[in-house]
């Protein structure tokens, strides 16, 4: 059996080398004929048409953003709704780890229940909802052609937020299914699946219709990300087959990929997307684009069982979850090329557009989180990191620096084009900006230096294991501090996002007297 | 990259692909190993109890998996020996965590037989450690003037009880700490027992 096992562990990596290798020859010898005209599909038809930082001036040229503008508004909505609420539970949970008799007096207020909330209302209600959304407005806009079925994600829509407002509810009265990250009933799982059915049509149908030869780099990554995260869904949901140490295996694979092949197709094909078209000019290497996506693709599919390094299954397979994460490296790299380039060569972009500022920062921290994650799978690593706070700053590393901040440039680039009119206090979204910057440096900072005090201490064997929480508690408090600001962010882009939806007075009053 | 259907598909295979490495392939070779003799499932009342400890999301902060000594000291900390797949062959869901806020609990129930030692520190967690971070559980008990017969009574150092009256036990205390003292994967394993090896010295020999 050792020799089997052996045998599929060197399988699963020379298949996904000779994936790559194929990959690289296929560019090499284009094979795919990627070039620059191809990288200006992001652009319309005219090719680039200058730098996309002024709110209005391409106000719905084409008469494709208008069919999107409904349900991308809604989604947009939804998702701010989850953000504020499910951030708020964050920090009542951070809270309650250095008051731990605060809000004690009911079951629903307890630690283990307030976790569980603000991580699925942060990760079904906000991230992906959002992502959705800019799913909904790119990806017609790439096809250059208008939302086919537009009225199915609306319908989508309030399915969607009632699976998840249920679910929350569900498991705030203690019926869960009792795994990180798939703690809803899978009785109301079956709510996200419908509604998933009714974003996935409409696309599918817009994506066959399309009116451009060339599916941008953008589409690959939300295209494959809508087949990846329902399979994962799907299977990891199945109720009454899973069990045991098979289940554990199950779990992270899930939990993993929900990150990897769902949250951060989302947020690097919207930062794909956004970074060249608010420049105005295409990404710096269209081919290298390839291995980032398939990259990606082959390994971060199999990094999920590091999250069991030392745990009670097969050297083989945390092995290859060692392997795959180090070899994460290579996408991120070429991801990270190309995004980073594009925008130091033009840095003056950064201060003529507020949301490039946004998109930017998380890109760059898709590439920090990336990188310490390759690094925290390494054993020798791990066996510090694990089991500590250290995890909970790297997961908000990614999760929140990279894929929420580039969402909030994401929807501050979108809701002035999808209105017709300016932000009103732009003051307001650099206030936002630098509160969840600050915050999350603080927050970031707090859990890293103290998850490494607290990994070193758990290791000794002659300090004991009150010394690794006493430690801790100076780095949770100040864990606290940054987490309330990113949620007083939140709350100031909840205002921008309703300021710019609500009609101003001077021009309801003009239309009014027009008539 | 310029047709849908491909795109889709390869992305699919990948994915089939990975579900195969990391879920169907261990799953397989986990499943072909013997259950340990001294393992039994959990009674009615454990399992009560072990719903508890699910729903109260006991384990964003205890895992339940000690690690091998090559790796660290949990057995010197008491936690036992390290665990091997087929210790979980009766946990749905799993619980084998990836926190250690609190210590590991797989077999806290050896490590703490004392019924009356955990229903007091699930009341109140400070009353017996004063550093504790571990949320106080009073929903599981009630105050009485009086305890009736077939009431469990909470022993509570002086301060920690209220004014008058006596704190007891709710039957959901009792099956959360019947679950607690039923944690103990303290027998022998089977020879093919599974974990992972990662961390093991050449010379130990494994």
């Amino acid at each position: 059996m050792p020799i089997t096992m052996g045998l599929l562990l060197g399988l699963s990596f020379v298949v996904s080398l000779l994936a790559l290798s194929f990959l690289i020859w296929a560019i090499a010898t284009r094979q795919f004929a990627l070039d620059r005209a191809h990288a200006a599909t992001v652009f319309g038809k005219g090719g680039a048409d200058g730098p996309d930082t002024d709110g209005t001036h391409l106000f719905d040229t084409t008469g494709i953003d208008r069919v999107s503008a409904r349900p991308v508004r809604l989604l947009i909505l939804g998702a701010i709704f989850w953000l504020v609420l499910g951030s708020t539970f964050g920090v009542i949970a951070s809270l309650k780890l250095h008051w731990p008799d605060w809000l004690n007096q009911a079951a629903p207020l307890t630690f283990g229940r307030m976790r569980a909330l603000h991580l699925n209302l942060v990760a079904y209600g906000w991230l992906s909802q959002i992502g959705i959304a800019c799913m909904f407005w790119i990806l017609p806009r790439i096809f250059r052609t208008p939302l086919r079925a537009p009225q199915l994600p609306v319908i989508g829509f309030w399915i969607w937020n009632i699976g998840v407002a249920l679910g929350a509810l569900a498991f705030s009265q203690g019926w869960t299914d009792g795994e990180e990250w798939l703690e809803f009933p899978w009785q109301l799982d079956t709510l996200l699946v419908l509604a998933g059915v009714f974003f996935v049509v409409p696309l599918v149908k817009t994506a066959r219709a399309r009116e451009v030869d060339h599916i941008y780099v953008t589409g690959w990554y939300f295209l494959a990300a809508m087949v990846w995260f329902p399979c994962l869904f799907f299977i990891a949901n199945l109720p009454g087959i899973h069990y045991g140490v098979e289940e554990a295996t199950v779990n992270w694979w899930f939990a993993h990929n929900v990150l990897g092949l769902w949250l951060t197709p989302l947020g690097v094909g919207t930062a794909y997307y956004f970074i060249p078209k608010i420049i105005g000019k295409p990404i710096y290497s269209y081919s290298l684009s390839l291995i980032g996506f398939w990259g990606l693709a082959l390994f971060y599919s199999q990094v999920g069982i590091h999250h069991l390094i030392g745990g009670p299954l097969p050297t083989w397979v945390v092995t290859l979850s060692v392997v795959h994460s180090v070899m994460m490296f290579i996408p991120v790299i070429a991801v990270a090329i190309n995004q980073h380039v594009t925008v130091a060569r033009n840095l003056w972009a950064l201060k003529e557009s507020l949301p490039l500022r946004f998109i930017s920062f998380g890109a760059v921290m898709y590439t920090l989180a990336s990188f310490q994650g390759s690094i925290e799978a390494l054993r020798s690593v791990n066996t510090i990191t694990h089991f500590t706070h250290y995890t909970v700053g790297h997961a908000h590393l990614g999760a929140y620096a990279f894929v929420s901040i580039v969402m909030f440039g994401a929807a501050y680039h979108i809701m002035p084009r999808m209105v017709g009119r300016d932000f009103a206090h732009p003051g307001l979204i650099r206030l936002h900006f630098w509160l969840v910057v600050l915050g999350f440096a603080i927050y970031f900072f707090a859990l890293t230096i103290g998850g490494l005090l607290q990994g070193l201490a758990m290791l000794d064997a002659t300090r004991s294991f009150a010394e690794s929480v006493i430690l801790t508690k100076p780095w949770l408090e100040a864990r606290s501090v940054g987490g309330t600001m990113m949620t007083l962010g939140h709350i100031l882009f909840a205002i921008n996002v309703i300021g710019i939806l609500r009609k101003p007075r001077a021009i309801a009053q003009s239309a009014v007297a027009a008539e | 990259m310029n047709r849908y259907l491909p795109l889709v598909l390869i992305a699919f295979g990948i994915l089939a692909f990975a579900t195969l490495m990391l879920v169907i392939a261990p799953g397989i070779q986990m499943a072909q190993r013997t259950v340990p003799e001294g393992l039994r499932p959990y009674s009615e009342q454990e399992s009560r109890g072990r719903k508890q400890y699910v729903s109260l999301g006991c384990v964003y902060c205890h895992s339940q998996q000690p690690r091998s000594p090559d790796q660290a000291p949990d057995v010197e900390r008491g936690w036992g020996r390290p665990s091997v797949a087929g210790d979980y062959v009766f946990d749905r869901p799993h619980q084998l965590g990836t926190m250690r806020t609190g210590p590991d609990l797989l077999n806290v129930g050896v490590r703490l037989p004392s019924e009356s030692w955990h229903l007091t520190h699930l009341y109140q967690p400070r009353a017996i450690f004063g550093w504790s971070i571990m949320p106080a559980y009073p929903y599981l008990f009630e105050e009485k003037a009086e305890a009736g017969p077939e009431d469990t009574v909470v022993v509570l150092p002086e301060g920690f009880g209220p004014e008058s009256g006596v704190v007891v036990a709710r039957p959901e205390a009792l099956d959360l700490t019947a679950y607690l003292l039923a944690l103990d994967r303290t027998y022998p394993i089977p020879e093919d027992a599974l974990r992972d090896d990662g961390y093991a010295r050449k010379e130990s020999g494994s």
